[in-house]
């Protein structure tokens, strides 16, 4: 609300239009009136109000069907309805429809101020509650991060401690749980924070693309290469290189990296010549690579290279408090990309939100919130937006919920056929619903076997 | 209690004003009233402002003190409702008089450009019944006051107390 309020008046009538202004424009008021709703509606895309009067009895447009239109757009925009010829009926319609209040034409000066007065201060509070509990939100923030989790907070306070030291940071956590925004902040808070950050997702590139995405190539160095190409490690140079899914490079790549470590030097593909770099890697992981290890997929020496601090980020399911706090920042990020005014999640929806076991962590969260804003018809989110998110079983109230005894890998088994199911096996749809890109969603088909017998 | 550095001209009264009487509601329309002084100001006079005996009020409300046109020439107040006896009361001139000064400055606030005042004691406090007018004090505010000066400094009016 700015320094002078602004309030609109929408009266077919003259007479009261000039009368109500004046003796409002008195009060300090910014004052605009206005003789029809169809004009009414105009307006308000012009610029903001903080109050609607409304007449009851209009030609055209009545002032319920202007408030109901009006609602659609502005729900928080308090209304009152002026009417010379009151009833019960139509007061209680009013109220019911949404007006903030309902008042008999001519008014009693003091029960006119007093009313708009009672607005005007409880839009104050409004706006004094949204604002206190985004400075309760920062309590929480860290970079891009939010979490109220304990765990969380020390790993916080462990990248606030690393981050300005140079040692090489492996961050392990599930899909979807936020490791690069965890980079991201390593990144932000060390030394390097105004050079290159750069980030390079090594599960999805073959191998040869890979090692040459990494370290870069000479011109006529394969066919194809008709220019010399730096590598993302020459890039990142004075900065940091963000190598995530480290856990699925080849046995090559492992040791080239593992020299780079070493060494500080690179070698385009193609040349013999040494390039030193200044980079500092922090990489990540979803997968036991102490499993990898003793089943000889992944190389021991470059394991402790790059382990030397481990940043273990607990999964959604296990920090709930979490889900809260990050829905009403997903919205309000939402809101700002879709031109949306979704103000929260309804009380069942977070009850689904918070009895959800997570498998695509804080990035499935996301997807649910994305679909769920932009299919909201109101400013709250509901179970009707929420619910076709987790497919059939929401009304179970736990979307891929099982028994107590059923194991972490039986239950993502079961979540990912009822969603592939629910989406006619489409991969792509499947894929951003379980926060997971289309690679692992085959990945985890194959692995689970699912295929058309499941269908 | 404030009072403006401008000598005061009486003009002559004038009769009822029946043009503005509405028989439905058997009180007088302000704004036509109100009409009539800014039709019948002199440019030799720097405001005027009406007084009258009957009781006011606009379309949307059921009745007024008083109406000012907001940094306009012209104001008018009743004091109708200023008098003890229009509640069943004892008059009381003292206060009529009193109650009815508190109203002319603080139409006379409005003529200068003067919105109401959030403070209960300024001149300028919105008053909606006799108890607000006998609670507020005659004076404008700080703030109320530094923008009368403003405005009479802009009409090369040197503002005394």
């Amino acid at each position: 609300m700015g320094s002078k309020p602004s309030i609109m008046i929408v009266d077919d009538e003259e007479i009261v239009r000039t009368s109500l202004s004046s003796w409002l424009l008195e009060d300090g008021y910014d004052v605009v009136p206005v003789e029809s709703g169809k004009l009414a509606l105009e307006a308000l895309k012009k610029k903001s109000y903080d109050l609607m009067l409304v007449d009851l009895k209009m030609p055209e447009m009545d002032g319920l069907e202007l408030m109901k239109e009006v609602k659609k757009f502005l729900p928080d925009l308090p209304v009152i309805i002026m009417t010379a010829y009151a009833t019960v009926d139509t007061a209680v319609k009013a109220i019911k429809e949404g007006a903030f209040d309902y008042l008999m034409k001519p008014f009693d000066p003091e029960e006119i101020s007093i009313t708009i007065k009672k607005i005007m201060k409880q839009q104050m509070l409004e706006q004094e509650n949204i604002f206190l509990r985004k400075e309760l939100a920062k309590q929480f923030q860290f970079h891009q991060l939010y979490s109220k989790n304990k765990k969380m907070q020390e790993i916080f306070e462990l990248i606030k401690n690393v981050a300005k030291t140079d040692v090489t940071i492996l961050i392990h956590g599930e899909t979807g749980t936020g490791k690069e925004l965890i980079a991201r902040a390593l990144h932000a808070e060390s030394l390097r924070k105004d050079k290159p950050f750069v980030p390079v997702s090594c599960a999805s590139l073959t191998e040869t693309l890979l090692e040459s995405e990494l370290f870069g190539h000479e011109k006529g160095a394969f066919t194809g290469a008709s220019t010399m190409v730096k590598g993302m490690f020459e890039m990142a140079d004075k900065g940091s290189i963000f190598l995530d899914e480290i856990g699925d490079i080849s046995p090559k790549l492992q040791m080239d990296l593992l020299r780079v470590l070493e060494t500080k030097e690179i070698v385009r593909i193609g040349s013999t010549q040494p390039i030193p770099v200044d980079v500092r890697v922090i990489a990540a992981t979803n997968r036991d690579l102490g499993k990898a290890i003793a089943n000889g997929t992944f190389r021991e020496d470059l394991y402790y290279r790059l382990n030397v601090i481990t940043i273990d980020i607990p999964p959604l399911r296990e920090k709930p408090e979490d889900i809260p706090l990050l829905t009403e920042q997903l919205i309000e990020k939402v809101n700002i990309e879709t031109g949306k005014s979704v103000k929260r999640v309804n009380e069942d929806a977070m009850a689904l939100l918070m009895q959800y076991r997570w498998p695509g962590n804080i990035r499935e969260l996301k997807n649910v919130i994305e679909r769920s804003v932009v299919l909201a018809k109101e400013d709250i989110i509901t179970l009707n937006e929420v619910g076709p998110c987790f497919g059939r079983n929401v009304k179970d109230g736990i979307s891929s919920g099982g028994s107590a005894d059923m194991s972490l890998d039986q239950m993502e088994k079961n979540h990912i056929t009822s969603v592939l199911k629910n989406n006619n096996w489409n991969i792509s749809t499947s894929a951003q619903i379980l926060g997971i890109d289309r690679t692992t969603l085959y990945n985890k088909i194959k692995r689970y076997n699912l295929g058309e017998d499941n269908k | 209690m404030d009072t403006l550095p401008v000598p005061v001209r009486v003009l002559p009264s004038i009769e009822s004003p029946v043009y503005a009487f509405d028989p439905d509601r058997k009180q007088y329309y302000s704004t036509k009233i109100l009409r009539y002084i800014v039709n019948s100001h002199s440019d030799s006079a720097l405001r005027t402002i009406g007084i009258t005996a009957v009781d006011l009020f606009i379309p949307i409300l059921t009745y007024v003190f008083g109406e000012a046109q907001l940094d306009g020439k012209a104001a008018i107040v009743s004091g109708a409702r200023l008098k003890q006896e229009y509640y069943g009361l004892k008059p009381d001139k003292r206060l009529y008089v009193e109650r009815l000064f508190k109203e002319l400055m603080h139409e006379l606030g409005h003529t200068f450009g003067l919105t109401h005042c959030d403070l209960s004691y300024c001149v300028m406090h919105l008053s909606n019944n006799v108890i607000g007018i006998d609670k507020k004090t005659a004076a404008f505010c700080e703030n109320h006051k530094d923008q009368l000066i403003n405005k009479l400094k802009e009409l090369e009016i040197p503002y005394g107390k």
